[in-house]
């Protein structure tokens, strides 16, 4: 059990970094992304966004690198390695200050804060920087969960038509129909908490954006002509989708991914606050937010707990979207001259 | 003179297509769409046929009928025969069609620009036509792309097989379409409109190509287009089409020489020539009709210049005029008793009346 955890938190994030690099270079090849790449690497915006991104990245990268150093102790991360010499505190702090607040009698810190620190004495820090690897978790494994699903049933659905078109369309329209939140409060009371729950459960809810465009997209493709030719040519169903629709759908696909990351680090933070989202125990920009909502009504105010976590959670929503927003640009064939 | 099923020549044992009494229709909105409506020809070993008439008439639907690509759901085919072989096509399964497209029977459309798919490069996208009829793989089929890129006489073969569609000119995509549709040798090629969207140059060279390969293999072709002059060329039969239906069918000299049916008489007076310089080109008046609603008798009356009572009232059949060529027309039925002769003078400018009781007679030589 121990090392299947270390295999998961250690294996796991190389395995996905290769993955996408590998995946970046390969499309490289291809004339549509190299032209994307040209695009993206002249739109300023789009660079500091994938650089808030990759920074990110790596935070969440670095909070998932772990190992003891003896074989009772608890594993410990990278990021926490790096965050062993701040000192817990007794309570409130506010950033870079010298004394606690809030406490009748004033204590002297014992360390530096850059964000102050909370009611049990933890950096602020610290803990917005634990929220990266949630947040990249639960944007990053839903889409991987959610994609498979959204592509195999939207390009049947559209391609097939009928019947299959038929059961596809029926289940998303009734899904759809319950509102998101109600139904993620039903997931997680069945599943449980944690965080590949809250993953399953978010998964379930948002397959259908992504399963309605496919079905669309695939819709149109389908009375093109390089599949009518295809078809003359004696390609098979599986194959026409496979290895000629699929190809030209990926970049839309890839657009609405990167858009609806953000929407589903969002949905962790609501969830979070609302007490059924990741475990206490989780570092999680929701449940700081959750936390900080009671100090707000504190005398004097404790605002850098909100902000941190805040701001933590609108930098990346805000990067995801001027990054999906430039990709589309870049990539979006309706956008561009043929 | 008398009525029969195919209008082929009746003396071949089996041609390598018959098609009988297709019928290809389209649930629309408001009824049935008969886009194809009793169509019969046949199609020997390497000859070519031209299908001809004008949009919307239902060409292009017999050839997608005969590979069975109609679009669904709207589309369907309603009976008929189409003997491949002396197979009946349409009593094939999915898959076992599947074996047939592509390798028995091959298409080009056409619009080149848009046929190829712009993600895969063309040497993947013709080692495919191969793969999928197992007729090659690896570097066999990669060896056997780079032979039928030379053979469509592409300059630097080996460099079209690295690039993509958009990077190629539209003639040098319908010559790589060529090459697809060529890559499992097939016995008959259909050819939608190959030339429609290239200028005028680029056709001609096509054009030979697709002449001097057919020679080569010794394939058929059924070439279905608008354009008399590419029939010229090309065709050994003729077989115009009008409202879903086949009006006219002949050797294209015989057609070129003395045209019969009205419509096919008007298509050809609708022709440039240097013979009626300073003259207005004459045009058939009016629009085809809605496939929904095709004129209850003959489906030409309205737009005809020499209809009658009759034309409203009883069903043209297809009857043979002279061997080997037949006409869908009342003025051709002996049985028909108040026949009155042929306008042959379409209106060039001004309009002329009937002549009559004079047959018809050759009007234009493009």
């Amino acid at each position: 059990m121990a090392t299947l955890s270390l295999m998961l938190h250690n294996v796991l994030p190389l395995v996905i970094v290769t993955l996408v690099v590998w995946t970046v270079v390969r499309a490289r090849q291809q004339p549509l992304w190299a032209e994307a790449y040209r695009r993206l690497a002249r739109n300023p915006v789009a660079m500091m966004a994938l650089g808030v991104i990759c920074l990110y990245g790596v935070i969440a990268v670095l909070d998932s690198l772990q190992w003891s150093d003896t074989t009772t102790e608890e594993p410990k991360t990278v990021l926490d390695r790096l965050f062993v010499q701040v000192p817990q505190e007794r309570t409130y702090s506010a950033p870079l200050a010298v004394m606690t607040t809030g406490e009748p009698q004033l204590h002297a810190l014992q360390g530096w804060h850059l964000l102050g620190t909370d009611g049990n004495g933890k950096d602020v820090l610290y803990q917005a920087l634990k929220g990266c690897r949630t947040a990249m978790i639960i944007g990053g494994f839903t889409s991987l969960l959610v994609t498979p699903l959204a592509l195999f049933f939207g390009m049947s659905a559209g391609y097939f038509g009928k019947r299959v078109d038929d059961a596809v369309q029926y289940t998303y329209t009734v899904l759809s129909s319950i509102p998101d939140i109600l139904l993620l409060i039903a997931l997680l009371l069945v599943f449980g908490h944690g965080l590949d729950k809250l993953c399953y459960a978010l998964g379930i809810t948002s397959w259908v954006g992504l399963c309605r465009l496919v079905r669309g997209e695939t819709l149109k493709h389908r009375e093109r002509e390089y599949v009518r030719a295809a078809r003359a040519l004696g390609v098979s169903p599986g194959r026409i989708l496979a290895r000629h629709i699929l190809p030209n759908l990926l970049p839309l696909v890839i657009i609405s991914i990167t858009l609806g990351f953000s929407g589903l680090v969002l949905a962790e933070s609501i969830l979070s606050y609302l007490g059924i989202g990741v475990e206490a125990g989780t570092g999680s920009w929701g449940n700081m937010i959750d936390a900080a909502r009671l100090e707000l009504a504190r005398e004097p105010v404790v605002w850098w707990n909100l902000i941190a976590a805040s701001t933590a959670l609108f930098l990346i929503v805000l990067a995801f979207n001027l990054f999906g927003d430039a990709l589309r640009d870049a990539l979006d064939p309706r956008l561009r001259s043929t | 003179m008398r009525s029969i099923p195919a209008c082929g020549v009746p003396n071949v044992v089996q041609p390598l297509l018959q098609v009988e009494d297709l019928r290809t229709y389209f649930s629309a909105l408001h009824g049935i769409a008969r886009a194809v409506d009793g169509v019969s020809f046949a199609l020997e070993q390497g000859e070519t046929l031209a299908l001809v008439g004008e949009s919307g008439c239902g060409k292009s639907m017999t050839a997608l009928s005969i590979l069975q690509l109609v679009p669904e759901p709207a589309g369907y085919i309603d009976g008929g025969r189409i003997l491949f072989e002396g197979k009946d096509l349409l009593d094939l399964t999915w898959s076992q069609m599947r074996q047939v497209r592509g390798n028995d029977i091959a298409m080009i459309f056409q619009e080149p620009m848009t046929s190829l798919n712009g993600t895969r490069t063309i040497g993947w996208q013709l080692v495919e036509a191969m793969e999928v009829h197992g007729k090659a793989s690896g570097n066999v089929a990669q060896q056997r792309a780079l032979d039928l890129l030379a053979r469509v006489r592409l300059e630097q073969p080996a460099l079209v097989l690295r690039q993509y569609p958009h990077e190629l000119s539209g003639g040098m995509r319908q010559r790589v379409l060529i090459a697809m549709a060529l890559a499992n040798e097939p016995k008959l090629l259909i050819a939608d409109e190959p030339t429609t969207a290239l200028d005028v140059t680029i056709q001609a060279q096509i054009l030979d190509l697709m002449r001097d390969l057919q020679h080569e293999l010794g394939m058929s072709i059924l070439l279905i287009t608008h354009d008399l002059g590419i029939v010229a060329k090309m065709a050994r039969h003729v077989a115009v089409m009008y409202a879903g239906q086949i009006v006219e069918y002949a050797p294209t000299l015989q057609l070129f020489q003395q045209p019969c049916h009205p419509y096919t008489r008007g298509l050809f007076a609708s022709l440039p020539s240097r013979h009626r310089r300073g003259v207005d080109l004459a045009t058939l008046e009016g629009v085809i009709p809605q496939a929904t609603h095709w004129p209850p008798a003959c489906r030409f009356e309205p737009r005809c210049p020499s209809r009658w009572g009759t034309c409203r009232t009883i069903t043209p059949r297809m009857l043979e005029q002279t061997p080997g060529r037949t006409v869908r027309c009342h003025l051709y039925d002996p049985t028909i008793a108040d026949r009155p002769g042929l306008d042959t003078s379409w209106h060039h400018g001004q309009d002329s009346g009937k002549t009559v009781g004079q047959r018809p007679q050759t009007e234009a030589n493009p």
